[in-house]
């Protein structure tokens, strides 16, 4: 019944090789002027490429170009592929059209959050899913008793984030036809020499921007003509540090930083139900049976949430990352587990997990302590904080269809 | 012109599988009033205990051929004909190669025959100790394992009461009761006995129907399990099986007002976001129920007639990692006389006559077992049916059943190679005991446990359906999320051997199941 243990060892061969060098690699690295690097899921990653600071206004302000490669991507397909996934994930993938992309989440059996990502309904029985954790033995476990085929493909397909308000222009000028009509979560397939590439409009940034997905051999060729198109309008390589700015303003969330997926958390406290982490709207109680649906509606029924994750906005303009919140300067109510200062929103950001009630029924008076370490001394400050939605920034040509050519 | 009743589909219960488990829960809901059907797919009712023909003339009384921890409250509360179960207890005769067996009268040995009166005393003391030990945790087996997290007061009760019998014995109780629990039945022996004979029979008794070897930590649960069931009064006791206490069961089950069908495979469970609704059957029929009862393996519930879109990835991952592959096999054997037991008085054939010369034995037998391989002097319960029940053979004419182990379900080699191999080892072996018994044999049926399987609808031919192990009992008995006969499906309940306590004809799962039903837990 339980898939043979050395077929899955031999599927997931990442396991054996260290700090994988992405297929983009040899130009980001030529591109490379801080040499700085991080490990992404197994891979050696850019966390930065030239300087941070401007490579997130690359983002806000022309294009950047972004290697998402070491993204963990699974290739889901068979007749039962979508019945596979409206048990696997919370939200209801019947609803998901053929070309359309599914921001969602999925669950263990006492409804704790394994990891978030992205659904692409490639063709009626074909689905990508894309996340930040490796999830292989559970996905196969999933497929107990379905007639579907699950494949990791994080190492054969390349991707990329092209993500700015130039990024329709350059896609343009790259010869990318009819990149116009592509919608908010929509996804085509387009001619690439060597073999077509799919591109979605979507992105981390809550920018207007695109995720572009090539097999590892024509990952280069694609990297230049982007680069090519792009020289006229601003396009930069970006590391992680300038995109997770982007994505604190888009309020998104980041697994295993924001809050710790099921299989990772060491401590059994630690884990999430879908609501606790800002996630609920996702989950579709009508839809058939899913993972975790009994323990998410119970939770709900007998109102035992525990958390809340939250965005703030913080009084001053230093960033309160790692900082403890709390009601009248008193009572500990929570952590901050991501914080910038916005240059786009002008305001100082972040988001937390608060324990309830706080957050729910203590919404007024809360802190938050930031320690700012200033040549070797803290300086001590207890900040108001003030629940906002989020994001904390909405950007009109995110949407804009067809979208601006800057 | 026929008339069909818009409501003949729909009833209050619908039990599947009607072995005695599935039996005694269908007639204890029916007792209660409710419109109850059970769906069996077999030709007839009984399961492990359903009789079958095996040679012209030659019957099998079925695969259970002793019957040892009935439990008396199932009796009454089905006010079930025991007339199949009658008589005095059935000895032990632990044979021996040199023609002086040791006999154990009574129940599990009151009395013993055949050894030093030293060694009586040593074996009085050793059961004296079992047996209480058995005791407290009987109190466990007959209510529903506590729920984790969720512990009522009754639980907490009978953790008290458990402690209290404890301590009333005093601390040196206690201890060795904490001490002795998870030890192996091989080191237990060891302590108390001198003589290999006992010492192979309780290794034996220990690891019967078990994949554990005498000398594997834990294995002395298995004989503790033993020693929680009592027949007629006796705990420890046994009878030989006779035909009829399926039909025993089957005749409670309609009195009570329980519909049977056999004949009648069900195909699917139907569920809907989390709550059970009916079942499909081969016939293409649906009936409808707000509670089913499922009385078959636990496997075969939900990894085969339900949707597994209907349970979560955990749970299924769980069921399917229940270790249930059956180590026994079954030979039927139909003789043209009685077989004469060395040293084996004919009054003592009609109790239980064991081969298992030594603690070695048993352990070398089960050796093989880990490798995929059967035992080549492989250990043995046998009895002879037609010594108890004349109808099972023509005057003149015998049966001989023997419950052989170790023959691993997953062998190596695959059973169509290997079945004629130990079919030849084992009537070498009897002939070894019984001379001539081979010039006896008018036709011989070994069931491996491949073939239970297939016969009796027992993944693994595992007729405990489910490793009884420490790891397999109690709240994770079959598995932590269907540990009181509850499942994640609502409205869906277990009461086979699968669930708490286990297997053997004793008739709790379905008791205990079918009471948790009636204690209102809402369908």
């Amino acid at each position: 019944m339980i898939p043979d243990l050395s077929t899955r060892r031999s599927l997931q061969s990442h396991i054996a090789a260290p700090r994988i060098e992405t297929p983009f690699h040899p130009r980001i690295a030529a591109l490379s002027e801080t040499n700085d690097w991080y490990t992404w899921s197994g891979y050696k990653a850019a966390h930065s490429v030239f300087d941070e600071e401007l490579e997130y206004f690359a983002i806000r302000s022309t294009a950047a170009l972004f290697d998402i490669s070491p993204m963990v991507k699974y290739r889901i397909a068979g007749p039962d592929a979508e019945r596979y996934l409206n048990r696997l994930t919370v939200r209801n993938v019947a609803k998901l059209a053929i070309g359309r992309v599914q921001y969602t989440a999925w669950c263990d059996d006492h409804g704790h959050v394994l990891d978030d990502g992205t659904l692409f309904r490639l063709a009626a029985d074909t689905f990508r899913l894309c996340c930040q954790e490796r999830h292989l033995p559970w996905l196969l476990d999933s497929a107990i008793g379905f007639t579907v085929d699950i494949e990791e493909e994080t190492t054969r397909i390349a991707g990329l984030a092209l993500q700015g308000p130039t990024a329709f222009a350059v896609l343009s000028k790259a010869g990318f036809e009819g990149m116009e009509r592509l919608k908010p979560f929509q996804l085509a397939e387009y001619a690439h020499e060597g073999g077509p590439v799919t591109v979605s409009r979507t992105g981390f940034t809550g920018d207007l921007g695109y995720e572009i997905f090539v097999s590892a051999e024509h990952a280069i060729s694609l990297w230049d003509r982007l680069w090519t198109a792009g020289q006229t309008h601003g396009i930069r390589a970006i590391g992680y540090a300038a995109l997770n700015r982007a994505r604190i303003e888009a309020g998104f969330i980041v697994a295993n930083a924001d809050f710790m997926t099921a299989e990772t958390a060491l401590r059994a406290d630690r884990a999430r139900l879908p609501d606790e982490i800002g996630l609920d709207w996702l989950v579709d109680a009508e839809k058939p049976f899913f993972n975790g649906r009994h323990a998410i509606l119970e939770a709900r029924r007998n109102q035992t949430l525990k958390h809340m994750l939250v965005g703030l906005e913080i009084e001053g303009n230093i960033p309160a990352e790692g900082a403890i919140v709390y009601h009248r300067k008193k009572h500990e109510a929570g952590l901050v587990s991501a914080a910038i200062w916005s240059p786009l929103a002008k305001r100082n950001i972040a988001i937390a997990t608060l324990e309830r009630p706080y957050g729910s029924r203590f919404i007024d008076d809360l802190w938050v302590e930031i320690y700012a370490s200033r040549e070797l001394q803290y300086q001590k400050m207890m900040k108001r904080a003030r629940i906002v939605p989020r994001p904390f920034i909405k950007l009109d040509r995110r949407t804009a269809t067809p979208p601006g050519l800057f | 012109m026929t008339s069909s009743s818009p409501n003949a589909n729909t009833y209050d219960a619908i039990v599947i599988g009607g072995g005695h488990n599935g039996l005694t829960a269908a007639t204890l809901l029916a007792q209660s009033g409710r419109k109850v059907v059970l769906i069996e797919a077999w030709e007839t009712v009984g399961g492990a205990m359903r009789g079958h023909a095996f040679h012209p003339g030659f019957r099998s009384a079925g695969l259970a051929h002793v019957v040892n921890r009935l439990d008396p409250e199932v009796i009454k509360l089905l006010k079930l004909d025991t007339q199949a179960l009658s008589g005095e207890p059935a000895s032990t005769v632990v044979l021996s190669e040199l023609g002086n067996p040791a006999i154990l009268r009574g129940a599990y040995g009151e009395t013993l025959e055949g050894v030093s009166t030293a060694e009586a005393a040593a074996f009085a003391a050793m059961r004296k100790k079992l047996m209480f030990q058995a005791g407290i945790l009987k109190r466990f087996l007959k209510r529903r394992p506590p729920a984790i997290g969720k512990m009522k007061m009754n639980d907490l009760t009978s953790f008290a009461g458990a402690g209290l019998s404890l301590l009333r014995k005093g601390r040196e109780e206690g201890r060795d009761f904490l001490r002795m629990l998870l030890m192996n039945v091989a080191d237990v022996a060891d302590e108390y006995l001198g003589d290999d004979r006992l010492k192979g029979l309780v290794a034996f008794d220990a690891t019967l129907g078990i994949h554990l070897g005498p000398r594997s930590p834990t294995s002395l649960l298995g004989l503790y399990y033993r020693l929680t069931g009592e027949m007629n009064g006796g705990i420890g006791s046994q009878t030989i099986a006779k035909g009829g206490l399926a039909e025993a069961f089957e005749a409670a089950a309609i009195a009570a007002g329980v519909t049977i069908r056999t004949r009648c495979a069900v195909t699917r469970i139907t569920a809907d976001r989390s709550i059970a609704t009916g079942v499909v059957l081969e016939t293409g029929e649906t009936l409808t129920a707000p509670v089913i009862v499922s009385a078959i393996h636990p496997q075969a519930t939900f990894l085969k007639l339900t949707d597994p879109a209907e349970l979560g990835t955990g749970f299924v991952r769980s069921i399917g990692n229940i270790r249930s592959k059956g180590n026994v096999a079954k030979l039927d054997l139909a003789l043209d006389r009685l077989p004469d037991f060395a040293g084996v008085s004919e009054a003592d054939l009609s109790g239980r006559l064991v081969i298992a010369r030594s603690i070695d034995h048993v352990e070398t037998a089960f050796n093989p077992a880990k490798y995929g391989e059967f035992s080549r002097d492989p250990v043995m319960e046998i009895t002879l049916p037609s010594l108890t029940d004349p109808t099972l053979a023509p005057s003149g004419g015998a049966t001989l059943s023997a419950l052989v182990q170790f023959a691993p379900y997953a062998l190596k080699d695959g059973w169509d190679a290997g079945r004629q191999e130990f079919q030849r080892i084992i009537l070498e072996k009897l002939e070894h005991y019984a001379p001539g018994l081979g010039n006896s044999v008018v036709a011989a049926r070994l069931m491996t446990p491949v073939d239970i399987e297939a016969q009796y609808h027992m993944p693994g031919g595992h007729w405990h359906h489910g490793e009884l192990q420490a790891d397999q009992l109690l709240v994770n008995r079959p598995v932590n999320q269907a540990a009181g006969y509850s499942t994640p499906l609502k409205g869906l309940y277990l009461a086979s051997a699968g669930s708490h306590p286990g297997g053997g004809i004793s008739g709790l799962p379905g008791l205990l199941a079918a009471r948790h039903i009636l204690s209102g837990e809402k369908p």
